[in-house]
């Protein structure tokens, strides 16, 4: 980086607190709300000065949410468990099929490969809900509504074209000519996949990996539609919050927290382990 | 014939459905005798690379056979082919050393880990890259990828070597050196080589034969001597040769006693008949145009010739390039003195019949060469 002089310095301090302040706000205040009451939540002027506590978060690990019209009883760590099946499972299974279908387009021009590709792509212009519509019929004859299986069999919606597209550049960018070399040497293809494209490849994989982890954690419609409280994931399941007495923001907050630790954790790790790859510089000379 | 190491016959390359898709290797005929040094010369999409790896197994035949050692192999894929190739670009596998990149090619063969070290230390020892062993691909420039991938091929034990533009990248000095190394090398150890590159110098100074390519179609399969000699249509006599061979539309007029090509401008170039055979003198009567060519060292000075004026005098420290418009067109000359010319100034020229080159003016085969017909 070029020297900066101290004024530039204390700019470039000014911009990156700006943003950083914008940015983190709604977070940071969330958080601040999970360890208050509604009372103190909702006074007026609001104030960061409060008495923290934890019975929001203890209302949702024992699902017994207290509001002034009795108990209600709330699935939130059940649905936290879904969100977390139902996204490992959909990203696990989007790499197993998008992977070596990324590879195959990368490497193997064939007819019609083009309009496959963009096809698979597509999924992701219409509007979910304009595809949910006809799906429900469907799913409701094949008996898939509210199973698992056919949730994560729609996840790949939004999974399987993030991971193809994203993972197919990462393979055009290795030269084809290492894999050629590799094969001449005496290897047949799928081992030039698993020795050479698949270990260049990994903080490709790995970033679109976690970018359809993120998306399938965030979706709400599609589980919204399909799926039962028992099948539902934390997205659909906040809405439990918006009940008959009020809205209780407490726990809505604190269920947020305990929402987004996974996929920020994932985030955090796999950003070191993704810029470790990428400085390597090892995919081009 | 058992000494042909490689077979190519009929074999056709589309890009896209065949005979509708792009069509870069045309009926391609050759064969490759073992220890020989083979150079497909051409210049960019003339379809020599696309014929290397149709060889090599990393592009499909699209119709036609290739037989090495042999064996049909247009099928197989590049594991059963065994064939060792080095590359133009970046091929070596990023997360090892040059050292374990060259190895590596030896890993199949089950040597003894000292007979590796060995091998790869006199290869390395070659190609002059003994300070970079240790380091990793993406620490080294392209010259130095290029002659590791060079090592990494060369180092192997194959049926057939494809060296594909293997010294594109080098200095020229090394280039120099190395090809006069390599060609030891290959020799020496009796492999068998095909060479894809643009440039004629390293064409001519590798190769037994050069395959001249143009348009997909193989214009001409000779020794770099008889190439240069004897081409065998205008475009191997006009892109084999520095500078240029100097060409000229002409019409033909023969009679009994003389033979006569008119030339642009009125130039007329008159000959004896008994300058050129009979059968020459025949093809020509058949037609009415033609193309002459003439390579600019054979180009004469002399007072009672044709006549040309000098547009550009230069000369390079040891021979002197001179060009003057002449027939509609440019005659470039090559004399190893200075000569003493004004731009501008008229200049008279002989063409000798031993030194003309004659082309069908229509389909641009080759009629006669002077050398063999005076």
């Amino acid at each position: 980086m070029e020297a900066m002089s101290p004024l530039e310095r204390v700019l470039r301090g000014i911009a990156l607190t700006l943003v950083v302040v914008f940015f983190m706000f709604p977070i940071v205040w969330i958080f601040l709300m999970s360890f208050q009451t509604n009372e103190t939540i909702l006074r007026i002027p609001p104030s960061i000065v409060f008495t923290p506590t934890l019975d929001n978060y203890a209302a949702l690990i024992t699902g017994k949410l207290q509001t002034a019209a009795g108990t209600l009883d709330i699935a939130f760590m059940r649905n936290l468990g879904n969100s977390v099946f139902l996204s490992v499972v959909s990203v696990a299974v989007a790499l197993a099929l998008g992977v070596p279908a990324a590879y195959a387009f990368a490497r193997h021009k064939f007819r019609g490969s083009e309009d496959i590709a963009f096809t698979l792509l597509s999924f992701r212009f219409a509007p979910p809900l304009l595809v949910l519509l006809p799906l429900t019929q469907y799913f409701q004859w094949l008996g898939l509504s509210n199973t698992y299986f056919g949730l994560i069999w729609v996840y790949q919606l939004i999974c399987l074209p993030l991971i193809l597209w994203i993972v197919r550049g990462y393979f055009e960018d290795i030269s084809a000519d290492v894999e050629y070399a590799y094969r001449i040497a005496g290897h047949s293809w799928f081992s030039t996949f698993r020795k050479i494209a698949l270990p260049l490849a990994g903080p490709g994989i790995a970033a679109a990996g976690l970018l359809a982890f993120i998306f399938a954690w965030n979706n709400f419609v599609f589980a919204l539609v399909l799926a039962s409280a028992d099948k539902q994931p934390v997205t659909v399941g906040a809405l439990a919050f918006v009940t008959a007495s009020g809205i209780q923001y407490g726990q809505i907050a604190a269920a947020i927290v305990l929402s987004i630790t996974p996929t920020l954790a994932l985030a955090l790790y796999a950003q070191r382990y993704l810029v470790e790859g990428l400085s390597l510089g090892a995919v081009k000379g | 014939m058992t000494d042909i190491a490689l077979l190519l016959k009929d074999v056709d390359k589309f890009y896209g459905p065949i005979d509708y898709g792009v069509h870069a290797v045309k009926k391609l005929s050759m064969d490759v005798r073992k220890g020989e040094i083979i150079a497909l010369l051409g210049s960019s999409g003339c379809g020599k690379t696309s014929t290397l790896r149709m060889i090599a197994g990393f592009e499909a035949v699209s119709r036609g056979r290739i037989s090495l050692g042999g064996r049909e192999i247009q099928t197989f894929p590049p594991v059963r082919r065994n064939v060792a190739m080095a590359f133009e670009g970046y091929s070596l596998y990023p997360p090892l050393t040059v050292r374990e990149n060259i190895a590596f090619a030896l890993k199949a063969s089950k040597l003894s880990q000292s007979t590796v070290d060995e091998k790869v230390a006199s290869i390395a020892r070659l190609l002059e890259i003994e300070d970079i062993l240790g380091r990793y691909p993406s620490s080294i420039s392209g010259g130095q990828q290029q002659r590791a991938s060079l090592g990494r091929a060369l180092i192997r034990d194959a049926s057939l070597h494809l060296l594909d533009e293997p010294m594109g990248q080098l200095e020229p000095q090394l280039r120099a050196v190395l090809r006069g190394r390599i060609k030891h090398y290959i020799k020496e150890r009796g492999l068998t080589a095909i060479l894809v590159t643009h440039d004629q110098t390293e064409a001519n100074a590798l190769a037994d034969r050069i395959a001249v390519m143009e348009g997909g179609v193989l214009q001409q399969f000779d020794t770099p001597q008889r190439i240069k000699e004897r081409p065998a249509n205008l475009f191997t006599g006009t892109f084999v040769g520095e500078p240029p061979m100097n060409v000229f539309e002409a019409s033909v007029n023969a009679s009994e006693s003389r033979l006569a090509f008119g030339l642009k401008e009125g130039i007329r170039l008159e000959y004896a008949a008994s300058d050129f055979s009979h059968a020459v003198r025949d093809a020509l009567r058949k037609r009415q145009r033609v193309v002459l060519g003439v390579r600019p060292y054979a180009v004469k000075r002399s007072a009672d010739g044709v006549t040309g004026r000098v547009a550009v005098n230069q000369w390079l420290g040891d021979q002197t390039h001179i060009a003057a418009d002449f027939a509609g067109g440019t005659l470039v000359l090559v004399e190893h003195d200075r000569a003493r010319l004004e731009v501008g100034q008229p200049i008279g020229i002989r063409l000798e019949p031993a030194s003309l080159h004659v082309f069908d003016g229509e389909s641009g085969d080759a009629i006669s060469h002077g050398e063999e017909l005076a």
